[in-house]
């Protein structure tokens, strides 16, 4: 089956920053897939250009069948954007404005039920402009879905949230089964609790990709063992736990077995690119 | 062509949303209007033409470049800014159905700025209306005006750095117009040389055009070439609506420049 996103040596740069050097991506259908990076890495230089929104220096990109520079009216009827903050729109209801924006596709969600499913059914006579931070990204949302796209781009969508929404929000994302999704963010566990695949983005290059339980052979690494008096780091942490339950006689007092953790990954990745 | 009138109702909701907006866009040429009117009185001697009626024709051209140029200068600069243009662009929205949606809003602003105009001039001022073959020349020069000034309006939305900035910007040159093409001050006393500036520009056809409306044969020895001059009024304006779409075409952009 034909990749949704497919990128092959894209680079980027303003003046003699190279936002982008040679990434090489391939987003399948119906996957949920996160960029991760720091500020500035090249996310949403990226993602920019995957919408069209941004000029490429080089390389070859294919998002639902089309160059992004060159796509036109019909292309975007299949996609759905959500930018990152925007204020816009504030003196209309949520109603109004999903029902304005779904009069752009040839064929929209039903507003209603997509104001339902955002979790915003409560508050759709309200005005835009009143609503809380968390309730305007919701609104953000049903505008990239409204036109019932095959790929929907989520750019840094939960930054500013306190916890929460947050874990609300995600529950939202969860539940648009079905819908390709490219997410950018620089929240680690926003990529794991969300993304079957991530790809860690540092300094214009992709790092690392692949599952976030396994990746930068997560699974694999070494465990670190603590207890009262003192901690190892070992490939075989269930071994060390018994031999300290044999000196103990029974509980180790203080025991702890981590892993490291998709943030250690992460920083060593971004770390060792540096 | 529904998603244009989409747009236009779209927009019009967001104008008249905004209340303090909605007052002071409406009233400000009235205002005017009723001060100018209640300073300066009385006729030209000998024309039948009254003070009132010059202001009456002036006040309605400034008016349409207000809710075009002015209106639209503005407000787009802050649509760009908050991130509204960059949305839209995101949609398959045509361009030219957003353009088309703001000219029929603007359209229907104008339309409402100049009945309340007309009311005031005629309660106030005993203005008489236009007849006959005047209704038709009321009609295309205020199209032609709206059109152009819509045109530069989107067109000088990019001129603003950003968009607390735009007010001021857009403001001076618009301003300075309205006093050398006789809304302010009657043409009758402006310099010849600042007349020939103004003709450069669509506000002081604008402003000759409604005379011939307003003013009727009555006025005709009042202008300096005896004549309203309509046909070149219709070419000038006609000159600025291609102008003006060139320079949109050439500089509009959906982003803020801080975005790329």
């Amino acid at each position: 089956m034909d990749p949704v996103v497919s990128i092959k040596g894209l680079t980027k740069s303003y003046g003699s920053l190279q936002a982008v050097q040679s990434v090489d991506l391939a987003i399948g259908r119906g996957e949920i897939f996160a960029l991760l990076g720091p500020n500035g890495a090249g996310k949403s230089t990226t993602v920019e250009i995957l919408e069209g929104h941004r000029r490429r220096d080089g390389g070859e990109v294919t998002v639902l069948g089309e160059d992004p520079g060159r796509a036109g009216r019909r292309w975007r009827e299949r996609i759905g954007i959500v930018l990152q903050t925007s204020n816009d729109t504030a003196e209309v209801t949520v109603r109004e404005v999903v029902r304005h924006f779904a009069t752009f596709y040839p064929r929209p969600r039903n507003p209603d039920e997509l104001i339902e499913q955002v979790g915003l059914g409560a508050q759709r006579h309200q005005r835009v402009g009143r609503l809380s931070g968390g309730q305007r990204r919701r609104v953000d949302v049903a505008l990239g879905l409204v036109g019932d796209p095959e790929l929907l781009f989520l750019d840094e969508p939960t930054t500013g949230f306190d916890p929460e929404a947050r874990r609300r929000f995600w529950e939202l994302i969860k539940g648009l089964q079905g819908t390709t999704i490219l997410l950018t963010t620089h929240y680690l566990d926003e990529a794991e609790a969300l993304a079957d695949r991530v790809a860690v983005i540092a300094r214009g290059r992709i790092v690392a990709e692949g599952d976030p339980r396994t990746l930068g052979g997560r699974s694999g690494g070494r465990a670190t063992v603590s207890w009262a008096e003192g901690s190892v780091r070992t490939d075989s942490p269930t071994a060390t736990v018994t031999e300290l339950a044999g000196r103990y006689g029974g509980e180790v007092p203080g025991l702890q077995v981590v892993r490291p953790t998709l943030e250690d990954t992460y920083l060593e990745l971004i770390g060792a690119s540096r | 062509m529904t998603v244009a009138l989409a747009r236009a109702g779209f927009e019009l909701k967001v104008f008249f949303r905004e209340r303090d907006q909605v007052v002071f866009t409406f009233s400000l040429p009235i205002v005017l209007l009723v001060l100018f009117g209640s300073i300066f009185t009385g006729e030209y001697p000998g024309t039948g033409v009254t003070v009132a009626e010059v202001y009456t024709a002036g006040m309605i051209g400034a008016a349409v470049l207000a809710v075009s140029l002015q209106n639209l200068g503005i407000s787009i600069a802050v649509e760009r800014e908050e991130g509204a243009l960059k949305r839209l662009s995101g949609t398959p929205l045509p361009k030219y159905a957003y353009f088309a949606g703001k000219v029929g809003s603007v359209l229907v602003m104008a339309l409402c700025e100049i009945a309340l105009l007309l009311a005031v001039a005629v309660l106030l001022y005993d203005i008489d209306l236009p007849r006959g073959t005047a209704w038709l020349t009321f009609a295309w020069v205020v199209f032609l005006g709206l059109t152009s000034g819509c045109l530069l309006g989107i067109a000088a939305s990019s001129l603003a750095g950003s968009a607390k900035s735009a007010g001021a910007v857009i403001t001076l040159p618009f301003l300075v117009l309205q006093f050398i093409s006789g809304v302010f001050i009657p043409f009758t006393e402006l310099p010849g040389w600042l007349t020939d500036v103004a003709a450069i520009f669509p506000l002081k056809w604008m402003c000759q055009g409604l005379r011939a409306v307003f003013l009727g044969d009555g006025g005709l020895v009042l202008q300096p070439t005896g004549s309203y001059e309509l046909a070149k009024t219709a070419l000038v304006l006609g000159a600025w609506v291609i102008g003006g779409l060139v320079l949109c075409l050439m500089t509009f952009r959906w982003k803020s420049r801080r975005d790329g």
